[in-house]
């Protein structure tokens, strides 16, 4: 955390020390009030067995939270009606998924029951294609130039990284004032001679921006993990290369890349998991506009459970079950993945 | 000439030649500085843009408004105006109205002389001006403050419950040897494969049986036992020294004593590098809260912000100075905390 001694931080009577002490008293507090209690229950349960006292509030709220819904949402899915309360909704069997299902052909969104829902897959998978080249691209190549060496690495690193940690909303409003009407995207076109564009009511563009947005907010992430990478390939290789006057192309393809490889594919496998999801920059940029044209899997979820004007629980948690499937299949092939980078 | 010294000087040392892919290395930095970098700034300079300055287009680069002036003699503030007049000298002049292609002028410095101007004769008079009141307007006509809050207390409520959960969790699989550990530790990884967007509308219904719907709890309780706090505290509390608490256990310490007084504070760096992650986590929520808060009073920043962009769409001028306000806190916490962000997603691959 730091290299300074910690006795040269905190010199006796200083105000670090003071503020140390107040910041302590509540610690302290917790540690008076909460010791008798825990020390009956060891007396009572031994020492051994704390271990199950000291899981149990986490454990609690990954059961309320994360166990019991999963369970829920099944019986949701299999469920009809309007009600909020399991027991009060009918069993309905397999029928939401039938109707989910109910396709003239699946690669056409336009001849299904529930066109929604079709269109949110083929624009999701649509924009995870092109979402997770761009990525891998982008990030691989901004990892190889800030692993070169240059001067202000760590600057170019912070600048590639802090849209990491903007809020999707802000991240879209950003561009969502650059690519409006008379945004500055659009001055600059005019100024170049060109006609203004409305990004917005082109399902192109839209998409493409979509796309891109979700590539600028999230690139850091994966440039990071990629440089993480890079840099835990021995430098002797690189010496050895340099030693037989190796040209830069063949180091490249020959040991950074193989090396990377690894890497590569957690990259790959994790910006499918969260591509799949994609929700919120899309949401906010574009609203799944025009038209249906960027709408998503998560954002015909959330609209059906919960912003349309008949929530509809039990297609909305059918639909969430099949995305979950999906993003269960995704996360066993990380694993795979995870397994192959050990060895 | 600058440029120049820079690449100069590369780490390489100044014996080796200038390969062609130094300079587009350098190349791509730039664009990347102005790519990632330019939006926020832009964003940061037309949120100080009056109104009437976010409408002109093409938009000017820094927030200018025309100058306006008192002048004695006339109830309102009017605009300056640098008028050419017939006879050819330049002046600068108030107009106090406008009819048709006439524009009636005065001079400031003398408000007896009037003057009778074509308006393509005069041009407005613009100095750079930060519109303020686009930060301090929306305080008080709206919402704001309340959302401001609401953030602030899930952002920090929710961070201590993390703390505190997660790391006792993380205690008992790090130091103790018992029964069903494997399946606890199996549990956790299990957890970090479901993610909120797919249990959606179960969460909801456990929320508001516990009578937790639109309460700012709803927000702060699904999310606060996290997989990946967890198991960051774990691998740091297994690299901790063994003796230590075999040594305190001798002493008659307690095992929460041993928890509160000993693993904790050791254990502080890793909980620095979860505090960030859950600080950015809640600060940045949004489609749970979108899905569970429907009534104004309980929505946080980002919910209002959206519910702002749906309503206020010709109101962009209070519309960027509440983004840039949402923003500022990431920000600052990004400037001071970089390197423990960095390393904590290096050494973790999550985020």
């Amino acid at each position: 955390m730091s290299d300074t001694p910690s006795a040269a931080r905190l010199q006796p009577g200083s105000a670090a020390t003071a503020l140390a002490r107040v910041a302590v008293l509540p610690v302290d507090l917790a540690l008076r009030l909460f010791d008798p209690p825990m020390r009956w229950l060891q007396r009572a349960i031994g020492v051994r067995r704390m271990a199950y006292v000291f899981l149990l509030p986490n454990f609690a709220f990954f059961g309320l939270f994360v166990f019991l819904p999963i369970g829920i949402n099944i019986v949701f899915s299999v469920t009809g009606g309007a009600a909020l309360f399991p027991s009060e909704r009918p069993y309905v069997g397999s029928n939401q998924f039938a109707y989910l299902f109910d396709c003239g052909s699946f690669l056409d969104p336009a001849s299904c029951r529930e066109d929604h829902f079709w269109r949110g897959v083929a624009n999701t998978a649509k924009f995870v294609v092109f979402q997770v080249t761009a990525m891998v691209l982008f990030s691989l190549i901004t990892a190889l130039v800030l692993n070169m060496k240059i001067r202000g690495r760590g600057f170019f690193r912070a600048v590639f990284f802090f849209p990491v940690l903007l809020s999707p909303v802000v991240v879209a409003l950003i561009w969502k004032w650059i690519l409006q009407r008379d945004g500055l995207l659009n001055a600059a076109i005019t100024t170049l001679g060109g006609q203004k564009i409305l990004f917005f009511v082109d399902p192109s563009w839209a998409m493409f921006w979509a796309v891109f947005v979700s590539v600028w907010a999230h690139m850091g992430f994966y440039t990071l993990i990629l440089l993480a990478g890079l840099q835990a390939i021995p430098a002797d290789l690189y010496e050895a290369a340099e030693m037989d006057a190796t040209p830069r192309w063949r180091v490249l393809t020959r040991i950074t890349l193989p090396l990377l490889w690894p890497n590569m594919i957690v990259v790959i496998v994790l910006a499918l998991i969260k591509g799949a999801q994609t929700f919120d920059e899309v949401f906010v940029l574009t609203g799944g506009g025009p038209g249906t044209a960027t709408l998503m899997v998560v954002q015909y979820i959330y609209e059906t459970g919960f912003a349309s004007q008949v929530q509809n629980f039990g297609l909305a948690a059918a639909a969430s079950v099949v995305l979950g499937l999906v993003l269960f299949i995704l996360t066993l092939l990380q694993f795979a993945a995870a397994r192959r980078k050990e060895i | 000439m600058r440029l120049g010294i820079l690449l100069g000087q590369r780490r390489g040392g100044p014996g080796r030649p200038l390969h062609w892919t130094d300079i587009a290395a350098y190349a791509y930095l730039a664009l990347g500085v102005v790519l990632m970098f330019g939006p926020v700034v832009w964003l940061v300079l037309s949120s100080f843009k009056t109104q009437s300055a976010l409408l002109e287009f093409p938009p000017s680069l820094l927030p200018v408004a025309q100058v306006e002036v008192t002048v004695s003699g006339q109830p309102q503030k009017l605009p300056l105006f640098r008028t050419t007049l017939p006879d050819g000298t330049v002046r600068e002049l108030a107009q106090v109205r406008r009819i048709g292609l006439l524009a009636q002028m005065v001079d400031p410095a003398d408000p007896s002389k009037q003057f009778r101007v074509a308006i393509d004769k005069r041009e407005p008079v613009r100095r750079v001006a930060l519109a303020t009141e686009n930060y301090t307007e929306p305080l008080q006509r709206f919402a704001f403050i309340r959302f401001l809050f609401n953030s602030v207390f899930v952002t920090v409520v929710a961070t201590l419950i993390t703390l505190l959960i997660n790391s006792m969790a993380a205690y008992a699989l790090a130091i103790y040897a018992f029964p069903g550990k494997q399946a606890a530790t199996l549990a956790v990884i299990g957890t970090l494969m479901i993610p909120m967007t797919i249990i959606l509308v179960p969460v909801y219904l456990v929320v508001t049986e516990l009578g937790l719907s639109n309460s700012l709890w709803a927000v702060i309780l699904p999310g606060a036992a996290t997989p990946t706090g967890v198991f960051l505290l774990r691998q740091y509390m297994l690299t901790l020294p063994k003796d230590l608490i075999e040594a305190a256990r001798m002493d008659k310490a307690s095992e929460w004593q041993i928890y509160w007084r000993i693993v904790m504070p050791l254990t502080l760096p890793a909980l620095a590098v979860l505090s960030i992650f859950s600080i950015m986590w809640r600060w940045n929520e949004f489609l749970w809260p979108l899905a569970v808060l429907t009534k104004t009073e309980v929505y946080t920043l980002q919910i209002g912000l959206n519910a702002f962009q749906g309503e206020l769409q010709t109101q962009w001028h209070y519309l960027l100075a509440m983004t840039v306000v949402t923003l500022a806190p990431v920000a600052l916490v990004f400037v001071f905390l970089q390197r423990f962000i960095t390393t904590g997603i290096g050494s973790t691959g999550m985020k």
